[in-house]
């Protein structure tokens, strides 16, 4: 919760601070896994219309990323990592980051709902509303289940590129959704094991902390073990080819390994080769992530360019 | 006559290019709705819309 007269803006901010109040980072992700969903659709688009669908997207994304740092000042400035974020740092009055986030948000579902379609701009619109009521004012500091339903909010980006292109939902674009939903907690709560963070201080119920270490790896290899089949489902739509099935098989295999090996270790194990196994599996499961989608663009690509190729 | 000699000072040039690059925001996206446009109108989206006046042409043929 914010209070403005604990963020006064005490410096002039640069238009680069403005930016960073959206989260660019976070916003890459989410024009990446929209770029695929829209790609992959079965309906063409017209590039402009598609360039602008995944534009107000990411812009939508960012507004919501700025009305989270202006409900969340006081974690921010409690925590060492977003301490130099740009209204704990003074650069940015907290009423301002909330009329940008509200203007942007309200801008990116009308100019999308304008360049495709009701459902894409209604998804939008619930995204936001998802990231920002459901899960930052009301869950975040409430449950260490936060980060399965944070992990929503950011599931929904190739939903809303596949309804931009579709006008609607199918199972295909449930499933990429189920893919990043499930994916979300084994690879925040692999972080969590090896970064000391000072989220407990700020007040936000961590599983690490408010169940133990060994409750995280348990439910690590859950989410994995539920993670697996979804992805491989994936492989049985139209939009997957033989680079996703390929994909798929090697990644579930190594990530579900992963998993095994983190769930048998102890503090003690972990101390003792500075957490290695959980370092190498949070990278590895930022490349399963990406190499899903960037395995289903290639077979969209394949499709369309090269039809008949397998 | 007075002279007002006015420093250029950290501020101003901060100031400068908050402007300069919610400018070019502006023109970015005139020419984003300016290519939406073009785009829905070379791909034959409806030009017509209810607008409170009777439009014979909206109504689908039978």
């Amino acid at each position: 919760m914010t209070d403005a007269s604990l963020y006064d803006r005490t410096a002039e901010p640069e238009f680069g601070d403005y930016v960073t109040l959206l989260k660019p980072r976070v916003m890459s992700l989410v024009v990446f896994t929209a770029l695929v969903g829209l790609l992959v659709a079965p309906t063409p688009v017209h590039p402009m219309i598609g360039f602008a669908a995944i534009l107000f997207i990411a812009i939508g994304g960012g507004a919501s990323g700025a009305l989270n740092m202006w409900y969340d000042a006081d974690i921010d400035a409690a925590m060492k990592r977003t301490r130099k974020r740009p209204i704990p740092a003074g650069l940015i009055a907290p009423d301002e980051a909330l009329g940008l986030g509200l203007v942007l948000s309200g801008i990116s579902v009308v100019m999308l709902w304008l360049a495709s379609n009701a459902v894409a701009a209604g998804l939008l619109a619930f995204t936001i509303f998802f990231y920002v009521v459901v899960y930052t004012m009301w869950l975040k500091r409430w449950t260490p289940q936060n980060i399965v339903i944070g992990g929503a909010a950011g599931a929904f980006p190739p939903m809303i590129g596949w309804a931009a292109a579709t006008g609607g939902v199918s199972i295909e674009s449930l499933l990429m959704f189920g893919l990043i939903f499930m994916w979300t907690p084994p690879h925040f709560w692999a972080l969590a094991l090896f970064m000391k963070s000072d989220y407990n201080d700020a007040g936000v119920p961590m599983l690490t902390v408010t169940h133990g270490r060994d409750a995280t790896r348990r439910h690590i290899l859950v989410y994995t073990i539920l993670l697996v089949p979804t992805a491989l489902a994936v492989a049985f739509t139209p939009i997957a080819g033989p680079v996703y099935i390929a994909t798929a098989l090697i990644l579930n295999a190594m990530f579900l390994m992963g998993a095994i090996r983190i769930s048998r270790r102890d503090d003690a194990a972990c101390e003792a080769d500075s957490h290695a196994v959980e370092k190498k599996f949070f990278r590895l499961s930022l490349w399963y992530l990406f190499l899903h989608f960037g395995a289903l663009l290639a077979d969209g690509l394949i499709a369309r360019l090269a039809p008949g190729v397998f | 006559m007075s002279t007002f000699d006015r420093a250029t000072h950290e501020i101003h040039t901060r100031r400068w290019g908050r402007n300069l690059g919610l400018g070019l925001v502006l023109v970015c996206f005139a020419a984003i709705v300016f290519g939406l446009t073009v785009a829905k109108v070379s791909t034959g989206a409806s030009m017509e819309a209810f607008d409170h006046v009777a439009r014979p042409a909206l109504i689908p043929a039978d």
